[in-house]
C-alpha cells in the first residue's frame, strides 16, 4: 500500500511516487492536445457569428413555430418511402450477413487463414464508412432515389449485423454442436440443428435493433438525394422554409421515438 | 412442447419433423401473409430506373477499379487540412462530451441522485438521443455559421446521450456493498463518488470513452456534407467531380484511422478490464 511518511506519521495515499508522476504525465499530455485542438478549431471558426447565434436562434425559433400542419399531408408519401428503405435494406442486410459472419466466426470458418480475414475486412470496411457516404457513391453510380438509399442501408449494415451475429456464432455451447455430429449429422444439418437454433434468438434481437438504427438513418439519406423524407427536409430548407422544417423534424423525431418503441417491445418478447 | 409429448403414440413410427418457429398457427400465417403483402406493396412503390442501374454499372465498375488505384497525390493538400480538421474535431468533441457526460450520468443514476435531478438528466439524454447528429449539425451551422464549431459541438452533443446512458446503467447495477463500506467510513459524498463508485466504473467508462472517440471519428468525416467542417468536404466534392481516385483515397484513409482505432480501443480494453 502507497504510504507517505511525514514527520514520523504515516498518510495513505491512493498511488505509489510513480505511478502519479505517470498519472500527471499522462493529463498534461492530454490537456496539451485538447488545447492545441481547441485553438484549431478557434482559428477556423468566425466568432462574430458565435457572438451573434443566440440572436439568431430566436430567430430561427420565431420563424419555425408554429410548425405548417397542413403540410403533414405531403408527407404520407416520403414517410413510407423512409420506412420502405429502413425495412428493405435491413433485409438485404441480413441476407448478405449471415454468410458473412459463419466465414468470419471462429468456430465455423473453413479456413481461418484465408477466408476469415477477408470476411473480417467486409465487416471493417462497411462498418466504417457512413451510410450518407455510401448514398452518396450510390448515387453518382446508380442514380438518386429511393433504391441508391435502399442500397446504402443494406451495405452499411452488412458490417454491424455481421459482426454482432459472428461473436454470437463464437459464443455457443460447443456441446450440443457435438451431440449433433454424434448422430452421424452432415455439415449442412450441423449448422442446421446445432448451431441455428441457439443464435436465432440472438439473430432475432440483432435484426430488430438494427432495423431502428436504419429507421434513424434512412430519415437522413434524403439530404444527399437517396429518398425518404430527408428531400423533403433538404428542399425545405433550401427555400427556408422553416415552418416546414420544425414540422418535417417532428415528424422524424416522432418516427425515431416509435421506431425504438417497437425495436424495445419485439426485443423484450423475444429475450 | 406439452402437447407433442401428449400424442406420443400417435407419432410412433412416423418420421420426426422440426417443430415450427411460431408455435400458433394463425400467428404463423398472419405474420407470413402480412410480410409478403407488405414486400409486395414496397416493391409496387419503389421506382427503379433500371436503365440508369444498367448505365451506372458501368461507373461503379470504375469506382472499384478506383479502389486497387487511389489517388493520394492530386488533392493530397485537401485531403491532409480535410483530415487535421476531422480528427481535430474529433477529439476536442470527445473530451469536451466525456467531461459534460460523467456528472450527468451520475444524476442519471437512480441510486445515487435524487428523483428530480434523476428526471432531468434522463430528460436530457433522451432529448440527445432522439435528434440525430446530422440534424443536429444542420442547425447549429444556421445559427453558428459554417466550419469546424458547429461539428465540434454536433458531436460533443451527441456523445453526451450515447455516453451518460450507458454508464448511468452501469453506475446503477454496481456493488452496493464497497460503496456502502466507503460510506460506513465517514466519507463525504465527494469521497464517496470518488473511492465508492468511481473505481467500479472506470474500466466501462475507459471502454466507452474509447469505443465513443471511434463513433466521433466516423461522423466527423460526413458532418462536412452540411458544412460543418471535417473531411465530409473534400470527399462530397470529389464525387460531385466523379473523381473516384481521390474519393477511394479518401475512403481508405477513413477505413485504416477507423481500424487502427479500434485496434487500439481493443488494446486499451483489454489492459483496463
Amino acid at each position: 500500500m502507497p504510504v507517505q511518511d511525514i514527520k514520523g506519521q504515516k498518510i495513505w495515499q491512493r498511488r505509489a511516487g510513480r505511478e502519479s508522476l505517470f498519472h500527471w504525465a499522462l493529463w498534461l499530455i492530454g490537456i496539451a492536445v485538447f488545447a492545441y485542438c481547441w485553438q484549431q478549431i478557434s482559428k477556423s471558426t468566425t466568432w462574430f457569428f458565435v457572438w451573434d447565434a443566440p440572436r439568431i436562434a430566436n430567430d430561427i425559433w420565431t420563424r419555425a413555430t408554429p410548425p405548417k400542419w397542413e403540410y403533414i399531408t405531403q408527407l404520407g408519401k416520403p414517410i413510407w418511402d423512409t420506412l420502405n428503405i429502413a425495412t428493405l435494406g435491413t433485409l438485404i442486410s441480413l441476407i448478405l450477413a449471415v454468410p458473412v459472419a459463419f466465414l468470419a466466426a471462429r468456430n465455423t470458418t473453413p479456413s481461418r487463414f484465408i477466408v476469415r480475414p477477408i470476411a473480417l475486412l467486409i465487416i471493417v470496411s462497411t462498418r466504417s464508412i457512413n451510410s450518407l457516404i455510401w448514398a452518396l457513391l450510390l448515387i453518382a453510380i446508380i442514380g438518386p432515389g429511393v433504391f441508391a438509399g435502399v442500397i446504402a442501408i443494406a451495405i452499411r449494415s452488412i458490417g454491424f449485423c455481421a459482426k454482432l451475429l459472428y461473436e454470437a456464432i463464437e459464443e455457443i455451447d460447443e456441446t450440443q454442436v457435438e451431440a449433433i455430429t454424434a448422430t452421424g449429422a452432415s455439415r449442412w444439418q450441423v449448422m442446421a440443428y446445432g448451431i441455428v437454433p441457439q443464435i436465432l434468438p440472438a439473430f432475432a434481437g440483432i435484426a430488430v435493433f438494427r432495423w431502428d438504427i436504419n429507421i434513424r438513418e434512412s430519415t437522413v439519406l434524403g439530404l444527399v438525394g437517396a429518398g425518404g423524407i430527408g428531400l423533403q427536409l433538404s428542399s425545405s430548407l433550401n427555400v427556408l422554409a422553416w415552418p416546414q422544417v420544425s414540422l418535417i423534424l417532428l415528424v422524424i423525431l416522432a418516427a425515431v421515438v416509435i421506431s425504438e418503441w417497437v425495436s424495445a417491445k419485439v426485443r423484450g418478447a423475444i429475450i | 412442447m406439452s402437447d407433442a409429448a401428449f400424442d406420443v403414440a400417435g407419432r410412433i413410427g412416423q418420421p420426426w419433423k422440426k417443430p415450427p418457429f411460431i408455435q400458433r398457427r394463425w400467428l404463423r400465417w398472419t405474420l407470413l401473409l402480412g410480410a409478403l403483402a407488405y414486400l409486395i406493396a414496397a416493391y409496387m412503390t419503389i421506382e427503379v430506373n433500371w436503365s440508369r442501374v444498367y448505365e451506372g454499372l458501368e461507373r461503379g465498375k470504375k469506382f472499384v477499379l478506383a479502389f486497387a488505384n487511389p489517388d493520394f497525390t492530386t488533392r493530397s493538400s485537401d485531403i491532409f487540412e480535410g483530415m487535421m480538421e476531422s480528427i481535430i474535431m474529433t477529439v476536442a468533441s470527445s473530451v469536451v462530451g466525456i467531461a459534460i457526460s460523467i456528472p450527468i450520468a451520475l444524476g442519471a443514476a437512480r441510486n445515487v441522485a435524487p428523483l428530480p435531478v434523476y428526471l432531468i438528466c434522463r430528460g436530457i439524454i433522451a432529448i440527445s438521443r432522439a435528434l440525430q447528429e446530422i440534424i443536429v449539425a444542420i442547425l447549429l451551422v444556421a445559427i453558428f455559421g459554417f466550419g469546424p464549431l458547429a461539428g465540434f459541438l454536433t458531436l460533443s452533443f451527441a456523445t453526451i446521450g450515447f455516453l451518460s446512458k450507458l454508464l448511468a446503467e452501469d453506475i446503477e447495477s454496481m456493488d452496493k456493498v464497497q460503496a456502502e463500506a466507503i460510506k460506513a467510513s465517514g466519507a463525504r459524498w465527494t469521497q464517496w463518488i470518488n473511492y465508492g463508485v468511481q473505481p467500479q466504473v472506470m474500466p466501462r467508462l475507459i471502454g466507452l470513452s474509447m469505443y465513443r472517440l471511434d463513433i466521433n471519428f466516423r461522423e466527423s468525416a460526413i458532418l462536412g456534407l452540411v458544412g460543418a467542417g471535417g473531411i465530409g468536404a473534400t470527399l462530397n466534392t470529389a464525387f460531385d467531380r466523379y473523381e473516384y481516385d481521390t474519393a477511394a483515397a479518401i475512403l481508405l484513409i477513413i477505413i485504416v484511422i477507423v481500424m487502427g482505432l479500434e485496434y487500439l480501443s481493443g488494446v486499451i480494453r483489454a489492459r483496463v478490464q
